[in-house]
């Protein structure tokens, strides 16, 4: 931090430097110095005292040079023609008896990153590589590769690079590696070092004189050797395994890695390698330093989606200990989930009971989400311990709770006897939006079962003038009308105070649309209604925990011992999942036939979490912790000429814009929908997508226009330009005959729309993101088709 | 490949900084500390990116140590490697403070430079650091009257100094002055973490010992060590012979400056230590513990007539009566909504205090004997008691350390430096144990 009067220190230390006295005696000359330094690391801008330091350095004493070195390699880029001063001390340096005087002139000599030094540096470095001292030859072999990214566009001599090479045969190990190193980067358009066998034998033969740091490099450095045969394959296979066994895990990993590369056509192989990986892994899960724990523990989660049973008889690993912290505590759960087993899951479920009252809620809050987990297999053992975290009456407990089962009713229905009469009582405790929002969706699906159903919905519903959530008064509007359909006598009262309300008060666009809505539903009549309404209780396609197919190893053997699996985001799905199940389900999870073929750029990216969720949902088996990964939402609201204008801009300026718009080309048969307006309004507005114009069935051509915003949980804040979608429906009309097939063709173009519609025959649907990826109009898409489908019985 | 790698005290006063590519400025300070502190409890902290910037980084005496690192870096390496450049540190300073840090600076910006270059780690053994590192630590002694009790009536020596004094093993490998300094000394260290979950009704339900034997040398050059294990000692499950005690480890991993030819008959590892800290051996033991677990509670929970809810705990440690455990903790969560506490301790050096904040009862055991058995009282005002609010008592957890006392059974037999070195230098073998994790459920 800097600290004030600062000025005052710099001024007094450049009188200290400059006086004679000071600098004949050398002991008080280096406390000065020192004291420079001190203020430099502090933060303070020691710029001014460059030339007094710069007098400093020629002096005979180690410690002195050193310190000035620290402080001009920080201040040298800013004083280049000083800079210059220091080069003969430093020339002289190099010719020094000492290695120790050399190495370290001839590091810093590099170290100052000026290109304006280069010439003088070329000479002492080629000279450097030929030392006697090892250590001066480290210093002159990556030397070179800091010259090299220092004057990037000429090119290093290639005898240099030769030179390199031949040296990577030098005694010392870390001259070895650091050639490898420096090639590495000098080398780097040419896709970097180049591994021949003979080097590659040559560098597994002295792996084990090489330390820790040196034995990882090597490794991975080894990845781009391709061996010429199996035999070759397997003695390298066999030199490297002891260092699987490593104490060290960055060795143990990054040999893994390798193992991982070189057997990646041998799957066999790399469940062997696993396996005896496990054993260090599990050490590291253990290790006293908690970063490492992390580390290891993101790795396991890692292997397990290829091997579930890896660590399966280790599951006690994973129990959290009681000092740990959330973020370990929350990995481990993750991992105990999956480990579960008909022969432990008592145990299992034990522990993570004792954790649903930590005094940390987020740690409490992800035990919950765990047992939920558990419970679509394990449903008997998991209702009964939420049950009874009913009974404490704490807010977040219970709010948690109240989402877990939601999410439990959703997959296992089997369950919904028990949760009804859970549900008695606990609106009191509910405090948070989530949570109630989660009440109100059991209480309108399981209305009719749950005695109490209409009285907690009055006094919601007494409660409206005070709500903040939209979230909640949307729900509270659906449950209302949902439960005016299976208890219309106890309902309709207060249902028709909510609409009045919503309709003639309301200021959020949203749910004031919402409420018309469902006030011009009632009048289409009772029947209309419930067929809008009362969609899929359930979705037991999601209980898929067990006996889900494992995937294939390459999937994520790029990412091992990377930074990647660290990163990636906790999605546990209570956490941040917003909205109904079905929402989110019929986001994410309607079927969609064509999403297989991705883009090959994106599929080389990092997975964002929609591609990953993308990605899962073409293989039908999403996992349910990246469900909420990407929902679709209806706020904020749009009005119709701010569409139009959005609409037109992006038609007509689409050519000239740099900004990349996204569009896509879909050909999908599917019926026509020929229903009322208003219930394909409904329809799509329970997928929170918004419909802006519709004109009258039967008319042609027909047209809807409407939009949508994506949201994904990695960037739930995201609402700029980027995740609004705007599409359009046009049926032209089938002029042949005239069946209801109909062909979605996603496309800007009018040229591409009318070879769709005439080709055929049908509905061409238009989508549209500013800035948005091709996965998320996927799936927008596959949900407009599944509703359209889903109303098409409607025009027989 | 590092960046950069600073060292930043708890308030994110900059401590170290060095920048060894050039690739990203200095404001990746701030940009660490602003992301660091603004984290939320569930968002996992170890990794960080910024743009470009990856920032790994690793809490120790209660610094933070980071470094900046490229996407596709290994964070196996990278954490690893900041341990150690901390273990260094201390190996060199003598602790790890941010007081100590600040005042060895320089030495510190020396080691780094030797340490790394230009983003590769070059080597950290302190056997080939040595021949660089110029600068002697600072250290500073705080005044002591434990220092003091070693000295006799008019400086004679009394008897204590058959005991290393507790501050032995915590002073810079390197120092020329100083009472200490120089003298010839080895620490080899048996330390055993263990962690237990015990059931409701006594169960042990795991029992996990994670164990390492370190060997600390203040020797310059040190000969070859023998040291020798139990004879028993056994790796693995199939390699238990005969009857007896035998002492039994799951897994075993050594240094790979180890040589283990005396291993398999004897039970000897040879090793030349170099100066600093290294561990030599590592090993587990996984769900068996050789003893009865140390600890062992019998609570009975129950609420009285006036709404209040009493615990009576009794306490049992479990240790053979010539071991003692030391600065034992006692975490018993309670339910939320509980006022004040009254208790009852049965000895008076023990103590006990309610903590609203994190909804518990500590109740600290300064000093248990093995064999012995505490009991307490706490009778807990609890408003709206109800019968669920029991759920939230428990699970309890104890933190404690055993000194000399190996779990595992683990001892060394000898300690030897071949050729004997004349008779200056000291040897010592300390064990302890200590609770990674002792969870008892009520």
């Amino acid at each position: 931090m800097p600290f004030l009067g600062s000025e005052e220190t710099v001024r007094e230390l450049k009188r200290a430097l400059s006086n004679p006295n000071v600098q004949s005696d050398h002991l008080r000359y280096r406390n000065t110095i020192l004291r420079v330094i001190r203020v430099m690391s502090q933060g303070v801008d020691v710029s001014a005292l460059f030339s007094e330091m710069v007098k400093a350095c020629a002096t005979a004493d180690i410690v002195q040079k050193k310190l000035v070195y620290v402080f001009l390699c920080s201040y040298a880029s800013l004083n280049p023609e000083l800079s210059l001063l220091v080069i003969n001390t430093l020339r002289k340096d190099c010719q020094d008896p000492n290695p120790m005087v050399r190495s370290l002139a001839l590091r810093n000599m590099t170290n100052l990153r000026l290109p304006s030094l280069l010439e003088y540096v070329g000479q002492p470095l080629t000279a450097g590589l030929r030392d006697r001292a090892a250590c001066v030859r480290r210093v002159a072999v990556l030397g070179w590769a800091k010259l090299h990214n220092l004057q990037a566009s000429s090119d290093i001599d290639s005898t240099v690079v030769n030179e390199l090479y031949s040296l990577l045969r030098d005694q010392d190990p870390v001259v070895m590696v650091n050639c490898l190193r420096a090639l590495d980067e000098i080398l780097k358009e040419e896709s970097g070092v180049a591994i021949n066998k003979p080097i590659a034998h040559h560098l597994l033969n002295r792996l084990k004189e090489c330390d820790v740091w040196g034995q990882s490099e090597v490794l991975r450095v080894l990845q781009r050797y391709a061996p010429q045969c199996e035999d070759e394959l397997f003695d390298i296979l066999s030199l490297l395994d002891p260092f699987l066994l490593s104490p060290h895990p960055s060795v143990m990993a990054a040999t893994l890695s390798l193992f991982l590369s070189l057997c990646s056509s041998l799957p066999a192989m790399c469940v062997s390698a696993l396996e005896r990986g496990r054993g260090p892994l599990l050490a590291a899960c253990g290790s006293a330093s908690r970063e490492m724990r992390f580390a290891a523990l993101c790795h396991i989660q890692l292997l397990l989606r290829s091997l579930p049973g890896l660590v399966g008889a280790h599951y006690k690993r994973f129990f959290c200990g009681y000092a740990e912290p959330a973020y370990i505590k929350q990995r481990k759960m993750q991992v105990l989930v999956e480990l579960v087993n008909d022969e432990n899951v008592t145990l299992v479920m034990d522990e993570l009971k004792g954790y649903c009252t930590d005094v940390n809620t987020d740690t409490a809050q992800a035990a919950i989400s765990a047992i939920g987990r558990i419970g679509r297999s394990y449903s008997d053992q998991c209702l009964e311990i939420l049950t009874g975290l009913l009974g404490l009456k704490q807010e977040h407990i219970t709010s948690t709770v109240v989402q877990t089962l939601r999410d439990l009713v959703w997959v296992c229905p089997q369950c919904s006897d028990a949760v009804c009469v859970a549900l008695e009582g606990c609106e009191e405790t509910l405090q948070d939006s989530q949570g109630r929002q989660a009440l109100l969706w059991l209480l309108g699906v399981y209305g009719e079962r749950v005695s109490s159903a209409p009285y907690v919905l009055e006094g919601f519903i007494d409660g409206v003038r005070g709500e903040v959530s939209p979230g909640v008064k949307t729900e509270l509007l659906t449950t209302s009308v949902r439960l005016f359909l299976s208890r219309p006598a106890e309902t309709q009262d207060m249902l028709g105070r909510l609409l009045h309300y919503c309709i003639e008060e309301e200021t959020d666009m949203c749910v004031r649309d919402q409420a018309l809505l469902y006030y011009r539903l009632l009048h289409c009549g009772i029947e209309e209604t419930r067929k809008v309404l009362q969609g899929r209780k359930s979705d037991p396609s999601l209980g898929v925990l067990i006996g889900r197919p494992a995937e294939a190893i390459s999937q994520w053997a790029s990412c091992f011992d990377t930074l990647e699996p660290l990163v990636q985001k906790a999605a546990m799905p209570e956490s941040s999942c917003r909205g109904s199940p079905e929402k989110r389900s019929s986001a994410c999870l309607s079927p969609i036939p064509d999403l297989q073929p991705l883009t090959p750029s994106r599929a080389q990216d990092t997975p964002t979490s929609q591609s990953a969720s993308a990605r899962s949902t073409a293989a039908g088996l999403l996992p349910v912790s990246s469900q909420s990964a990407f929902s679709l939402s209806l706020s904020p609201a749009l009005g119709a000429e701010e569409f139009e204008r959005l609409w037109l801009r992006q038609h007509t300026e689409e050519k000239e814009e740099e900004e990349e718009e996204v569009t896509l080309r879909e050909c999908v048969s599917c019926p026509a929908p020929c229903c009322s307006s208003h219930s394909l309004q409904a329809a799509l507005q329970l997928v929170s997508i918004q419909t802006l114009a519709v004109t009258p069935p039967h008319t042609l051509p027909w047209r809807v226009y409407l939009y949508t915003h994506t949201a994904s949980a990695a960037r739930a804040s995201a609402s700029g330009p980027g995740s609004l979608v705007l599409g359009e429906l046009l049926y032209a009309g089938a002029r042949e005959d005239q069946e209801g097939e109909a062909s979605i063709s996603v496309d800007g173009e009018s040229e591409g729309r009318k070879e769709g519609t005439e080709e055929r025959k049908g509905v061409a649907v238009t989508l549209r993101q500013r800035a948005g990826n091709d996965d998320v109009l996927r799936v927008c898409l596959s949900v407009l088709i599944t509703v359209l489908n889903t109303l098409s019985p409607e025009k027989d | 490949m590092i960046s950069q790698v600073f060292i930043l005290s708890s308030q994110g006063d900059h401590l170290i900084y060095k920048d060894f590519r050039g690739e990203a400025g200095k404001e990746a300070i701030n940009i660490f500390y602003e992301k660091v502190t603004a984290l939320t409890g569930d968002q996992p902290p170890v990794v960080m990116s910024h743009k470009e910037l990856h920032f790994v980084h690793v809490r120790q005496g209660g610094l933070y140590w980071v470094a900046t690192t490229t996407a596709d870096a290994s964070p196996f390496m990278a954490i690893e490697f900041l341990n150690r450049l901390s273990g260094l540190i201390k190996d060199y300073c003598g602790d790890l403070t941010e007081k100590c840090v600040r005042m060895n600076f320089a030495l510190i910006y020396e080691l780094l430079d030797e340490v790394i270059d230009y983003g590769y780690i070059q080597t950290t053994s302190t056997d080939i650091l040595k021949n660089f590192i110029q600068t002697e630590a600072v250290t500073s002694k705080p005044f002591s009257l434990f220092d003091l009790s070693n000295v006799g009536l008019f400086g004679a020596e009394t008897q204590q100094s058959k005991v290393a004094p507790s501050a032995a093993a915590t002073r810079p490998i390197m120092s020329s002055r100083g009472e200490q300094g120089g003298k010839p000394e080895i620490f080899v260290d048996v330390i055993e973490r263990m962690s237990v979950v015990l059931g409701a009704t006594g169960v042990l339900m795991k029992a996990d010992v994670e164990g390492e034997i370190r060997v600390k040398c203040y020797m310059p050059s040190c000969s070859e060590m023998r040291i020798g294990l139990n004879e028993e000692f056994s790796i693995g499950k199939s390699q238990l012979r005969g009857y007896g005690a035998a002492v039994r480890v799951d897994e075993c991993r050594f240094h790979p400056a180890v040589k283990l030819d005396e291993f398999d008959t004897y039970r000897i590892l040879k090793v030349c230590p170099s100066q600093g800290e290294q561990t030599i051996m590592q090993y587990q033991l996984c769900d068996d513990l050789p003893t009865a677990p140390p600890f062992r509670l019998y609570p009975t929970i129950e609420r009285d007539t006036g709404g209040r809810l009493m615990m009576y705990l009794k306490l049992r440690c479990d240790l053979p009566p010539k071991s003692a455990a030391i600065n034992v903790s006692v975490t018993i969560p309670i339910p939320k909504g509980s006022l004040s506490l009254s208790l009852e301790l049965s000895s008076p050096d023990q103590s006990a205090e309610l903590q609203a904040k994190n909804k518990a009862i500590h109740w600290e055991i300064p000093r248990f004997p093995g064999g012995a058995q505490l009991s307490a009282l706490f009778k807990l005002e609890v408003p709206g008691l109800s019968s669920a609010s029991m759920m939230e008592v428990g699970p309890v957890s104890l933190s404690f350390e055993l000194p000399k006392y190996t779990c595992t059974g683990l001892q060394i037999r000898f300690l030897r430096l071949t050729p004997v070195q004349p008779g200056l230098s000291q040897r010592w073998v300390r064990y302890v144990t200590h609770s990674d994790s002792y969870t008892i459920r009520v």
